[in-house]
């Protein structure tokens, strides 16, 4: 039953969208991590993003065309992000504190945040559908068999999470930008003697990151359920760093490893509603103990960004 | 044949201008530069210049100063008073970009590279690109190639740079600096990370560049390379320059004395001991570097009793990677270690068979937080009298502290003073202190004089040859052909994770370290034999 061509469309274009998400978050974690900030916050991030979208939603109400809602949402989202990764930025990178303990602190702070502002805006119970990323239908491509729903009818934003990994490598790989990014990670003395700034290319890389996580927050509440709830991102930010590692902080690459871990996620939905017998929360585990397990298989294959984690400081004596 | 040369570029140099030879127009002059860190004066009215088209050598023990000075040029410090001319005009430099801006190069001993970077990205790095932000590597390609192949500098731009062997790494440091249109450069230390033959090759790029009309500055601490190079030497003891003169008018007397204040030498005190019983026996070992490259290829080694065996090659051709395998640290991937008869595993956990000197003193030797006594006690501290029932006896560490820092003449304010407050050379007879406290039977010891003076060398070697006087073998690891030949009963040469061969430390064999280190395979004749 499980292989019919109905099953896997559904399960593919499942898998898709929750992937996007993590692809969106994951490139931005990938910029910040080469450029040597670690940002364990990215969760945190997330939820902040997720909820800001949903509830300039909500304001905006049936004013406007969704699609506008949307766009503006996104916008928004993306700024929660980088407001709370300038928190971060300026906290690792300024004040050079340990960007581990600052990190785990911005989950916290988003966790609380999030949740006090949605009972004062939804009340105890509450949640309420609100306007989300149009769904998009690429003519004559969507038509395909099988892989063109998967494919090509899809929600807005995941046509975005489409291009973002490819434009996310070129800028790494072909531009001074991204260039200047990579040596600020690996050894940013460097960078420092070539006569540019360690930090402003690790505030600039921890803010972009910050902004697509919070766009990765408006994916995942705008994409399909269309509502908050608090702690909704469920630990997707950690697979997020998993999916890092396991790309060898190469955006396309882990952009591959989200997507099978989306796929697992889509997989575990269905599995539990086969009624097979076993308790669903070994389901809900499958996409998080993939994750340990790729993980722990590409690390020591893999070599991050050498001076990763560690605040750049010009040598004083 | 060095200096005539060098007559010649200045000449053309002089040519070049349009003043007058008496009042030669100087690229640089660092005027009175003085520089303190709380109470230590690292430099003291310094002045230094330099003339384009020279190579000014800059001769010092550690720590007498040269590095500040050159940090002060390079803007990485600034100086508490005294003035830095350029073309005779007043600068002030306040960081590296604006040195290289003054078209000052410099080529640190610790490489300014990005490893994961190709060379020519390195090369790129913050310099402006034609077509902004695209990185355009195509016009930087052939400039970069056209610079190499004029100043016989051969790089592949391709490679990242882990990949490339020390010495390529240096070149492309230079190219870095000659891209950025360099005019007065820098050389840290150069010459520590080469072998014989590319010192040579690296000579005739700085006459090059001066016959160009470049300035070179030169820092050493080797009388030889010195005289063989240069075109003037600067001397700085403590700070202070002790003399400045023509090279010509130097000889190595006159500078070592200049440098160190008294006559310094590394010649043989003992004969060399005729070894017997196999401490240490390597048969057909390999293994692995951090990089999953073969690290040791085939390498059998033997070292007796009361016998020195050195190893001499230039620093990343497996030395390391021997040390690490014959003390337990690191797999090996094929072959047998014994000491004596044992596995290497554990070795260190054994009462009186390993002491270990490791490469890196401040990484792996030492924990710089922790006292003097701490630190001397780091094997031993769960055993008794320093600790019973699992609880520390401090007395017993703090007198144990005291005997040692008598018996090894460790200079420091006390036991309780911490290790990183010491000079290297202390740092040093530390760890030399704890790793003999038992008498093992094998002592091995990476690079123990990397970073000391001169004085500190000599005691250093010292208590090495007092532990192979007591009859313990001992594996001697180091880049220092001199020390090398000073000490040891038997020299070995690593190239590329072999044993090259083997030579009696017979200074007139010099010549066939040297070819070896180079990887070419010499027929030794009869004697240095045992690493069969």
């Amino acid at each position: 039953m499980p292989l019919d061509p109905a099953f896997i469309t559904d399960w593919g274009s499942a898998g898709i969208r929750l992937a996007t998400p993590l692809i969106l978050a994951t490139v931005g974690g990938v910029f910040a991590e080469r450029s040597g900030v670690f940002n364990i916050g990215i969760e945190g991030m997330m939820l902040v993003g997720a909820f800001t979208a949903v509830a300039t939603s909500y304001y905006l109400g049936a004013s406007a065309d969704p699609a506008v809602i949307s766009l503006l949402a996104a916008i928004a989202a993306m700024l929660a992000g980088g407001g709370i990764a300038f928190i971060h930025a300026f906290l690792t990178v300024t004040r050079r504190v340990d960007q581990i303990i600052t990190g785990a602190a911005i989950n916290i702070l988003a966790l609380g945040l999030t949740n006090t502002l949605f009972r004062a805006i939804w009340g105890e119970t509450g949640r309420e559908r609100v306007a989300g990323f149009p769904e998009v239908r690429v003519p004559v491509l969507a038509d395909i068999p099988v892989v063109g729903p998967i494919l090509f009818q899809q929600s807005l934003i995941v046509f975005v999470a489409y291009f973002i990994p490819i434009i996310a490598a070129f800028v790494l790989f072909r531009t001074t930008w991204g260039l200047t990014i990579r040596a600020g990670g690996d050894f940013p003395l460097a960078v420092d003697t070539a006569g540019l700034s360690v930090t402003r290319v690790r505030y600039a890389a921890v803010l972009f990151g910050g902004a697509m996580a919070g766009l990765a927050g408006a994916a995942l509440a705008l994409g399909a359920v269309r509502y908050f709830t608090p702690g909704m991102t469920a630990g997707r930010g950690f697979i997020v760093l998993g999916a890092i590692v396991v790309g060898r902080w190469h955006p396309m690459i882990a952009a591959g490893a989200c997507l099978l871990f989306g796929a697992a996620d889509a997989f575990q939905l269905r599995a539990q509603a086969l009624n097979l017998g076993i308790p669903y929360q070994f389901f809900i585990m499958l996409p998080y103990v993939l994750a340990v397990a790729a993980v722990a298989g590409a690390i020591g294959r893999a070599s991050p960004p050498q001076q990763l984690g560690r605040p750049y400081r010009r040598e004083a004596g | 044949m060095g200096r005539i040369g060098c007559r010649g570029n200045q000449e053309k140099a002089g040519v070049g201008s349009t003043d007058q030879q008496s009042s030669a127009p100087e690229l640089l002059r660092m005027e009175r530069i003085t520089k303190r860190f709380g109470d230590l004066v690292a430099n003291d009215e310094v002045t230094f210049e330099v003339l384009p088209g020279e190579i000014h050598a800059l001769l010092g023990e550690n720590g007498a100063g040269k590095s500040t000075l050159m940090k002060i040029l390079y803007g990485l410090q600034q100086p508490d008073s005294g003035q830095i001319n350029l073309d005779r005009r007043p600068v002030t430099i306040r960081s590296p970009h604006e040195a290289v801006s003054l078209g000052i190069g410099m080529v640190h001993q610790k490489f300014m590279l990005v490893p994961n970077l190709t060379a020519l990205e390195n090369v790129v790095l913050g310099v402006s690109s034609p077509r902004p932000p695209l990185l355009e590597l195509r016009d930087p390609r052939r400039r970069l190639m056209k610079l190499a192949e004029e100043h016989e500098l051969a790089i592949d731009p391709d490679v990242p740079v882990w990949q490339l062997s020390v010495g390529a790494q240096q070149r492309l440091e230079i190219l870095k600096a000659l891209y950025r249109g360099a005019r007065l450069l820098i050389l840290d230390e150069p010459t520590a990370v080469l072998a014989p033959v590319e010192v040579g090759q690296l000579f005739r790029v700085m006459r090059l560049l001066a016959a160009e009309g470049r300035g070179i500055v030169f820092i050493s601490h080797k009388l030889s390379e010195v005289k063989a190079v240069s075109d003037r030497i600067t001397v700085l003891r403590l700070g202070r320059v002790t003399g400045s003169l023509p090279t010509a008018a130097a000889s190595p007397s006159i500078l070592s004395s200049m440098m160190v204040g008294r006559d310094v030498s590394l010649e043989r005190v003992s004969p060399p001991v005729q070894g017997d019983a196999p401490i240490l026996e390597l048969q057909d070992v390999s293994c692995l570097t951090d990089r999953r490259t073969p690290g040791l290829d085939s390498v059998s080694l033997t070292v007796r009793r009361g016998e020195i065996v050195g190893v001499a090659g230039v620093d990343g051709n497996g030395q390391r990677e021997l040390v690490e395998c014959i003390a337990g640290l690191r797999p090996i991937t094929g072959g047998r270690i014994a000491i004596q008869g044992r596995p290497p595993k554990g070795a260190l956990r054994t009462i009186g068979l390993l002491g270990l000197i490791p490469e890196d003193r401040h990484e792996q030797g030492l924990v710089g937080d922790f006292d003097v006594a701490e630190n001397l006690v780091l094997r031993a501290y769960g055993r008794r009298p320093f600790s019973a029932f699992g609880f520390l006896r401090w007395n017993h560490i703090r007198s144990h502290a005291v005997e040692q820092i008598d018996a090894y003449d460790i200079r420091c304010p006390g036991p309780e003073t911490k290790v990183h407050h010491l000079s290297g050379g202390n740092q040093q007879k530390v760890i030399v202190a704890r790793e003999t406290q038992e008498d093992p039977a094998l002592l091995v010891a990476a690079q123990p004089t990397r970073g000391l003076d001169v004085g500190a060398v000599e005691s250093v070697l010292n208590l090495i040859r007092g532990q192979r006087d007591r009859g313990a073998a001992v594996l001697l690891v180091s880049t220092e052909l001199p020390e090398l030949f000073a000490v040891s009963d038997r020299v070995v040469v690593m190239h590329a994770g072999q044993i090259m061969g083997a030579v009696p430390p017979d200074p007139t064999r010099l010549g066939e370290v040297g070819e070896m280190m180079m990887g070419h395979t010499i027929q030794v004749a009869g004697d240095g034999g045992t690493a069969a």
